[in-house]
């Protein structure tokens, strides 16, 4: 504690906890923690902890129920599809294309619609105006459409399918970004960085972009839940992830004639996917409501 | 500008600036035609009610108007006798915070939230001194100990929220000064300060200015600050200087209606008023402004020849004044 001769008895605060340090404060969300990092795992350590080979067809040994069931074994702990196929080793191989789809598309969407946002915001005028008409006309696009048109015209593809979310998705970044860019060009420490001589360049680096990270954090959270639905309806669609790649969406697709009589077949796909998304959602929700309570509109 | 009989050159001489933005409502005459001169060592203050053009003048001198509206931005301003609005924007972002510096009004919003003191002023310091690692620290803590903040190394770690007011608008001084600048305009630094911080404030900017003999330009709206701190004074409306002169010739003997209706509107200790004195009227749209002088329509002396735009009139040596009033009849 010191004093300032001047200003009488000024303490300078013991160091307050910033943004980043309040996420040990709140208790860490260790649910959805604990089944991100399940499913991290199950999707690195496939190879490894899978009882037998996903693609691997076995006619004779098809629609084996799963272990609990009295005609099920534990060669088959889920039991198996209408192949034959060991539905625990496709639901361990389907995390890896759920996880990466999630992650590489809202990684892309939001590199470029950060960029987007930020420019949009720092340059306004009529470069905001084309961008913002251009980020519109985006949000305007069903994914679904436009990554059916991919499927049938260069065939569907793990690449097609993260393209076309990510040419979609970038959009809510450009928007929630430029809208953070334009409150903060409105504060005296960006015109006081310009003031000093700082360029486009360093503004939008040093003070714009640490300033937005919160928000792109978050959104970034969010957002992968939303991917994985995504990625998982154009699989169910066919115009995903091609067969005999196991992916969630076309698992749940295969068994959906014989949901009556083999429900596993659909319903532990189904699950899997719930699960993802709910933990990414809780963990995004926790990521707000920490780093930023503004933020609830995202 | 008329005399004042000093050799020294001003180190800002702006001739007829012009700043018009086109806006939706229509062409905006922020700044009007403006001309004044700052020499070395001295300070000139800038007054008038919000919207007369006070800030906008600032920020055209250092090319800074706001980027998303386009216009017109005409005139010479002349920094150590070299134009700045010829200057490319590579060479202008050299000159900013080199040879110009500027304090801006808003304590709160004047630092980056997200960067310790020392992060954030380590950058002029280095860019101007070419000094790295515990150098920079060394130079930024100096800095930071000659605009009065105690303890400099421990508050070269603290961030933003961790300082008051009066605290971190000194350490935007602090950045201001890292490179000696030559002219120094502070946009109403102290509004948001309360009244012992402002008195401390304001002398050290003055004890700065006596260190560094940079030109300061002043703009404020209290004339009692103007009265502390300027030799001279600017009185805009409307996006004009309608008079300008030493600050005791502006203060004995105000000559423009409006100069002096604005120093009639300070209260005064001791006088018996039942209410203010106040400008009587709104200042007139920037977009729609009249063809003759722009305060007639609030000038209680307004007679016929107001219609036409009254020039800038000689009072005394180094006293001007935009009236009719002061034309030989």
């Amino acid at each position: 504690m010191r004093v300032d001769p001047l200003l009488g008895a000024t303490v300078l605060p013991e160091a307050e906890p910033r943004a980043w340090a309040r996420l040990y404060d709140r208790g860490l969300p260790v649910i959805p923690l604990g089944i991100i990092g399940v499913f991290v795992l199950m999707a690195i350590l496939a190879p490894l902890i899978s009882p037998a080979d996903p693609e691997e067809q076995s006619l004779r040994s098809r629609f084996r129920p799963p272990v609990w069931d009295g005609r099920g074994s534990w060669r088959h702990p889920l039991g198996t599809d209408r192949l034959g196929r060991d539905m625990l080793s496709r639901i361990f191989y389907g995390s890896r294309v759920s996880l990466a789809a999630g992650v590489i598309t809202v990684l892309l969407a939001s590199a470029v619609g950060a960029a987007v946002g930020l420019v949009a915001g720092y340059y306004g005028g009529r470069v905001d105006a084309v961008l913002m008409r251009l980020t519109d006309a985006t949000m305007s696009f069903p994914v679904i459409l436009l990554a059916l048109i991919l499927a049938v015209t260069v065939g569907p593809s793990f690449t097609n399918v993260v393209v076309a979310i990510a040419v979609i998705l970038w959009a809510r970044y450009a928007r929630v970004i430029r809208g953070q860019v334009l409150t903060l060009m409105e504060l005296d420490f960006i015109a006081q960085a310009r003031i000093a001589g700082a360029g486009a360049w360093r503004v939008i680096s040093r003070h714009l972009v640490p300033n937005t990270l919160n928000t792109l954090v978050v959104l970034v959270t969010l957002q992968i839940g939303y991917v994985i639905i995504v990625e998982a309806s154009l699989s169910f669609l066919g115009a995903g992830i091609p067969p005999p790649t196991p992916a969630w969406g076309s698992m749940i697709a295969e068994g959906r004639e014989f949901v009556t009589s083999a429900w596993w077949v659909s319903l532990f796909p189904g699950l899997a996917i719930l699960l993802v998304v709910l933990a990414f959602n809780l963990l995004g929700d926790w990521l707000r409501d920490t780093l930023d309570p503004k933020l609830r509109q995202l | 500008m008329t005399s004042q009989t000093l050799a020294r050159p001003p180190v800002i001489d702006v001739r007829d600036l012009r700043t018009h933005l086109v806006t939706r409502w229509g062409t905006v005459k922020a700044v009007d035609g403006v001309s004044f001169a700052v020499r070395e060592g001295e300070t000139l203050g800038l007054v008038g009610e919000s919207g007369s053009g006070k800030s906008m003048t600032c920020l055209s001198i250092v090319r800074l108007t706001p980027r998303s509206v386009s216009g017109v931005l005409e005139g010479t301003v002349l920094l150590d006798g070299d134009d700045l609005l010829t200057k490319s924007e590579k060479e202008m972002q050299r000159i900013r915070g080199r040879k110009v510096a500027m304090i801006l009004q808003d304590p709160m919003s004047s630092l980056n939230p997200v960067f310790s003191i020392g992060m954030q002023m380590r950058e002029p310091v280095a860019a101007y001194h070419g000094l790295r690692g515990a150098a920079l620290w060394r130079r930024a803590a100096e800095l930071l100990a000659s605009v009065r903040i105690p303890s400099p190394e421990a508050r070269l770690r603290a961030f933003p929220h961790q300082l008051s007011g009066g605290m971190r608008q000194r350490v935007v001084g602090a950045m201001a000064i890292a490179a000696p600048p030559r002219l120094l305009i502070a946009d109403e630094p102290t509004t948001s300060l309360d009244l012992t911080i402002q008195a401390q404030y304001l002398g050290l900017l003055k004890e700065l200015q006596a260190r560094h003999h940079f030109a300061m330009i002043f703009v404020t709206h209290n004339l009692g600050i103007v009265a502390k701190m300027c030799e001279r004074v600017a009185v805009m409306y409307a996006g004009r200087i309608v008079e300008m002169g030493a600050v005791r010739e502006i203060f004995v003997s105000p000559r423009h209606p409006y100069t002096q209706a604005l120093l009639e509107s300070v209260p005064r200790l001791g006088a018996k008023l039942d209410r203010l004195t106040t400008v009587e009227g709104q200042p007139p749209d920037l977009a729609r402004l009249p063809a003759g002088c722009a305060f007639a329509a609030r000038c209680p002396k307004v007679m016929d020849r107001c219609a036409e735009a009254p020039p800038e009139l000689a009072v005394a040596p180094g006293h001007s004044s935009r009236c009719w009033l002061q034309a030989p009849a």
